[in-house]
């Protein structure tokens, strides 16, 4: 026993080390992820964001440094009282700020940077580069921001900013401070854009120091730079529209029917894009967001969802002929209202001698389209078949859906089918017919369009049946194709020949129609107006306001080469603002000069804002005065 | 020169030291190594110093096993002496370092007096032991005994340096082993055990665990109708112990002994402050895996996250680097070494012999056992070098001393057969 207690209780004890050498070791790995999070950081190096430029070749969108002031507390000396009072100064902030931002970086750790002050311009890190050796522990840190060289299409760009938690949950290519495209271009062209951060995986040590690469740097990586990307948007007429809406609130969008590119997509009241990049940046942000009254983050383009009004009787009378239940020659007498039984007739603002379909666009008959919207849907044995084949022709339009286009989705507006009615009527309970929806015909009732939408239709009609869908990217840098879905041609259910008739009518509007004060010397141009009547609610109640201006045309009649869709919230009828708008871009893009100089004058002029006060005002008030 | 080829070495045993001494040295490299020295012949870099230290160590080796068997037990009682004074003398002349007053400063040179005193200590034991007067029976002989080992303890403690102090109770086995009642090994057991789950567990259930042994040894014995007074009073005894170890931990230790005791038992999980250096030594040991990371190649190791890594934490760069395999090489070299010393105490033929090889086989235990214990966590944090690994010379030139002149007495063992 004496010789052997001893020998015994090494073994034992072996035996215990060894199991709990085993358990550390082999059993429990817990450890091995510890310790990557304690030794090795990885490091990203960013790349340079893409540059974005518009269809010329002008440079819209670039990088600028931006100078952030950094302290690395523990290297950081207890200021004098004069010295902190001049360095204040110069980092434009309060002492009270400075302190608090001190604690905190040293809260967060002694011997980590922490930001003091972000985002100096170039201009400002001049000056403060002269003057921060002074202060041990402070330095400046670069880091890359968006630089913008126009001060519109902010709508288009979209903004980038740091990505939140549910980002960084959902895509782990993202960390904490990394910057992503949140809306416009710069959110759909993410990827292309930002290209792909460079990774170091750096040794640290107990003090969270970097004392090496890891391995040599084996699994390092290098930075990859985003793409540039070429819009199709044309700078100048951007910045035309964006001049044209002043104090009006609408959209303007124009597309190039053989393409689909769009050349200008501006709403108003927009804003400048440098206001949401630097130090006011998130300011700025809350200003906007709160603006619920002229709401300049709110794409009326995209996003604006209007009864389209009179443009869209060149759908109704296009599905009248395919439908074949009117020809070209037939007419249709107008009354000045179109009687179905209705409580309320449907008014018509002409009353001349009956018109065939080109005079029907052209002066723009309700009576007309009420009359052929009711034999489409009535040449079908029920109004819900009918009103189906209705949605089918329009539908193939792009209308009543997503569009597709590589911006932000926006609305999808509404074509009702007839399941909306059945439901909307309580069928079968109640029975409804066509002349229920009767409103349909020329645009208002249920029927609802983007201006994106509108501009799309008239597309199809400039290209006599076909279209491309709406896209606004030109080229990526270093490719030479464009997403397939953007080079694929949709046709319409209209068959080619009864677009003319239409076209036509839309090209009389300028001659001896709606449009006629609005005609541009030397252009063709085949135009459409609208006056779609609206409503608000107020302390409840629904009140009608003025209507909207409303003009679709395309340019010259033959060969198009520009479609627009312009739309001014309450402007009245449709040439007032809207028909003048469209016929200024088109010259402006045909031309590159204005010689309507007075019509110019009118809009850069004209201002809405009393119309807009008005529903706010809590007074009654008149409308389309 | 004709006597000294008769002499016989025990090269299993040289053959581990060398082994250890090797590894260990290697380990010291990758803890100490950084990119940005001036190459290897660098003088302040630790690996160098203690590549020398390796080197003065043979130097060394060939000297005390040149001396005469019989020198060393002639002169215990002088070494003794010396290295007591030794110890004194630190209260006057030491140098404090990391707020222990354990060193003397040579030029460029520091001596740990501590690292020499157990070899000075385990010499004088045997030779008390080996003295023919002496009975350990005799409690004037068990007294003087535990004076004997203790006395240089006590003069350690104050340093302070409880690890070094805490050696000493090692001794108790090779007095045991030549004839103290076991009775003074189970009182230490029971007291240890007593210590680690009243704070462990709380007093009432260690009262009721008490009860129930206490029962149940009661029932089994009864029919030699045992004395129930005596039962009641061991377990009284027990249970007092354990509301006074209780009493002592909250009122008497300072908060960091607490601390250090807690985070053992796994109550405080803290691994900011005192559980810092745990903590740390763990993940490095336990990220090796099963064949580590491979040499140099330990992040943790590499960050110098553990702290004290080239000396008392060298074993988890041993766990890091060479994983679970490595550090299963380096314990069974520890157990084979003691195992092999305790085979060649019981082999002695001369008393003294067979007390002073007892004597190492336990020292290095203790050694090996709190040190691989602190750093994988089993044990409380209490600073105690690993022999023949942790760097610094006088760690290393104390275990050599201490090992070989065993390996002297072996070697003359035989030559005296």
């Amino acid at each position: 026993m004496k010789k052997y207690l001893l020998l015994f209780i090494v073994i034992i004890f072996g035996i215990v080390i060894i199991s709990r050498l085993f358990y550390l070791q082999v059993y429990d790995t817990s450890a091995q992820i510890s310790s990557e999070n304690n030794a090795v950081k990885k490091k990203f190096d960013f790349p340079q964001r893409g540059f974005i430029f518009d269809r010329n070749g002008k440079l819209l969108v670039s990088n600028q440094p931006s100078y952030d002031v950094m302290v690395i507390p523990k290297n950081a000396k207890p200021l004098k009282s004069k010295e902190k009072l001049e360095f204040c100064k110069l980092l434009k902030i309060s002492e009270e700020e400075f302190d608090k931002k001190l604690e905190k970086a040293k809260k967060y750790s002694p011997r980590l940077p922490s930001v003091v002050v972000p985002q100096f311009t170039k201009e400002e890190y001049a000056y403060l580069s002269e003057k921060i050796w002074k202060y041990k522990g402070f330095y400046i840190q670069k880091r890359a921001l968006r630089e913008y060289h126009v001060d519109h299409s902010a709508n288009v760009f979209g903004y980038i900013a740091e990505v939140n938690n549910s980002i960084i949950k959902k895509n782990p290519y993202y960390q904490m401070g990394d910057l992503i495209g949140k809306s416009g271009v710069e959110q759909e062209y993410e990827k292309i854009l930002r290209g792909v951060k460079g990774v170091k995986y750096q040794q640290m040590d107990r003090f969270n120091r970097v004392i090496g690469p890891y391995k040599e740097g084996i699994y390092d990586t290098l930075p990859i730079n985003g793409k540039d990307i070429t819009l199709t948007i044309d700078a100048t007429l951007q910045e035309y529209g964006k001049k044209l809406l002043v104090n009006k609130r609408g959209g303007i969008v124009a597309l190039e029917p053989a393409t689909g590119e769009i050349l200008a997509l501006i709403t108003a009241p927009s804003y400048d894009p440098k206001l949401l990049v630097g130090r006011e940046r998130s300011k700025n942000f809350t200003k906007l967001w709160y603006d619920t009254i002229s709401r300049p983050l709110f794409d009326r383009v995209l996003q604006g969802e209007y009864p389209p009004g009179s443009p869209f009787k060149t759908l109704t009378g296009l599905i009248g002929l395919q439908e074949g239940i009117i020809n070209t020659k037939e007419t249709v007498v107008c009354n000045g209202s179109y009687n179905y039984g209705g409580k309320k007739p449907l008014k018509c603002h002409h009353s001349r001698p009956p018109l065939a379909i080109r005079g029907a666009i052209a002066k723009s008959c309700n009576s007309y389209f009420a009359t052929v919207y009711r034999r489409s849907i009535e040449k079908y044995p029920t109004p819900q078949e009918g009103m189906d084949n209705w949605k089918h022709h329009l539908e193939s339009f792009g209308l009543g859906n997503y569009m597709g286009y590589d911006l932000p989705p926006g609305k999808k507006g509404l074509i009702p089918s007839a399941k909306f009615y059945n439901r909307w009527y309580n069928y079968p309970k109640y029975k409804w017919y066509a002349t229920a929806t009767i409103s349909n015909a020329i645009g208002q009732g249920e029927v609802i369009l983007t201006p994106m939408q509108m501009v799309n239709f008239t597309v199809a009609i400039a290209n006599r049946g076909w279209y491309y869908k709406p896209h606004i990217i030109k080229n990526i840098k270093g490719t030479d194709t464009i997403p397939s879905i953007y080079t694929k041609k949709y046709n319409t259910t209209i068959n080619t020949k009864y677009f003319e008739p239409i076209i036509d009518g839309m090209l009389e509007a300028y001659s001896d129609g709606t449009a006629s004060y609005l005609r541009i010397p030397d252009i063709e141009i085949c135009g459409k107006t609208g006056t779609s009547e609206n409503y608000t609610k107020i302390d409840g109640k629904r009140v009608q306001l003025t209507d909207h201006s409303i003009f679709i045309a395309f340019a010259p009649k033959d060969n198009p080469k520009i479609a627009i869709a312009v739309i001014v919230e309450n402007g009245f009828w449709g040439s007032r603002w809207a028909g003048r708008i469209a016929g200024l871009m088109i010259e402006k893009y045909l031309k590159g000069e204005i010689t309507r100089t007075d019509m110019e004058e009118y809009v850069l002029k004209g201002s809405l804002e009393e119309e807009y006060a008005k529903p706010l005002s809590g007074k009654p008030f008149k409308i389309n005065y | 020169m004709a006597r000294a080829r008769r002499l016989k070495f025990d090269w299993i045993t040289i053959i581990i030291y060398l082994a250890l001494v090797s590894i260990g040295w290697i380990n010291i490299y990758s803890a100490s190594y950084n990119e940005t020295s001036a190459g290897f012949f660098d003088f302040s870099q630790t690996y160098f110093k203690q590549l020398i230290w390796i080197g003065l160590s043979l130097v060394l080796i060939t000297f005390i096993l040149a001396l005469e068997a019989k020198f060393y037990e002639r002169f215990s009682s002088v070494i003794y002496l010396v290295s007591l004074l030794s110890l004194l003398g630190l209260f006057v002349l030491g140098k404090n370092v990391n707020g222990a007053t354990s060193w003397y400063f040579f030029g460029g040179f520091s001596i740990q007096p501590s690292e020499f005193a157990k070899a000075a200590t385990a010499l004088a034991l045997a030779k008390f032991v080996s003295d023919i007067q002496t009975d350990l029976k005799e409690f004037k002989d068990q007294i003087k005994a535990l004076i004997l080992i203790f006395l240089p303890a006590l003069i350690i403690i104050p340093q302070p340096d409880p690890g070094s102090a805490l050696v000493y109770v090692a001794l108790i086995f090779p007095l045991y082993r030549e004839g103290l009642h076991y009775i003074y090994l189970l009182l230490g057991f029971i007291v240890a055990a007593l210590f680690v789950t009243t704070l462990a567990i709380g007093v009432p259930w260690v009262t009721v665990g008490i009860l129930i042994i206490a029962i149940f040894f009661y029932l089994k014995n009864k029919k030699r109708k045992p004395n129930i007074f005596k039962y009641g009073i061991i377990a009284a005894a027990c249970i007092g112990f354990s509301v006074s170890v209780n009493f002592i931990f909250e009122n008497v230790l300072e908060q960091r002994h607490r601390d250090r005791f807690n985070i053992v038992l796994g109550k405080e999980v803290d691994t900011k402050d005192i559980g810092y250096n745990t903590n740390q030594s763990e993940i490095a040991i336990g990220s090796g895996g099963w064949t580590g990371k491979g040499w140099l190649q330990g992040t943790q190791t590499k960050g110098k996250f553990v702290p004290e890594q080239d000396t008392d934490y060298i074993f988890s760069t041993v766990g890091e680097e060479w994983g679970f395999l490595g550090s299963l090489v380096v314990v069974l070299l520890f157990l084979f070494l003691i195992i092999r010393l305790l085979i060649l105490a019981e082999r002695q033929k001369s008393q003294f012999s067979r007390v002073y090889g007892y004597s190492v086989a336990s020292i290095i235990f203790f050694h090996f056992f709190i040190n691989i214990g602190m750093v994988s966590g089993l044990l409380p944090t209490i600073g105690i070098p690993l022999p023949f690994f942790s760097y610094g010379g006088s760690g290393l030139w104390g275990f050599t001393i201490l090992l070989f002149i065993f390996i002297r007495l072996d070697a003359s063992n035989y030559v005296n057969r």
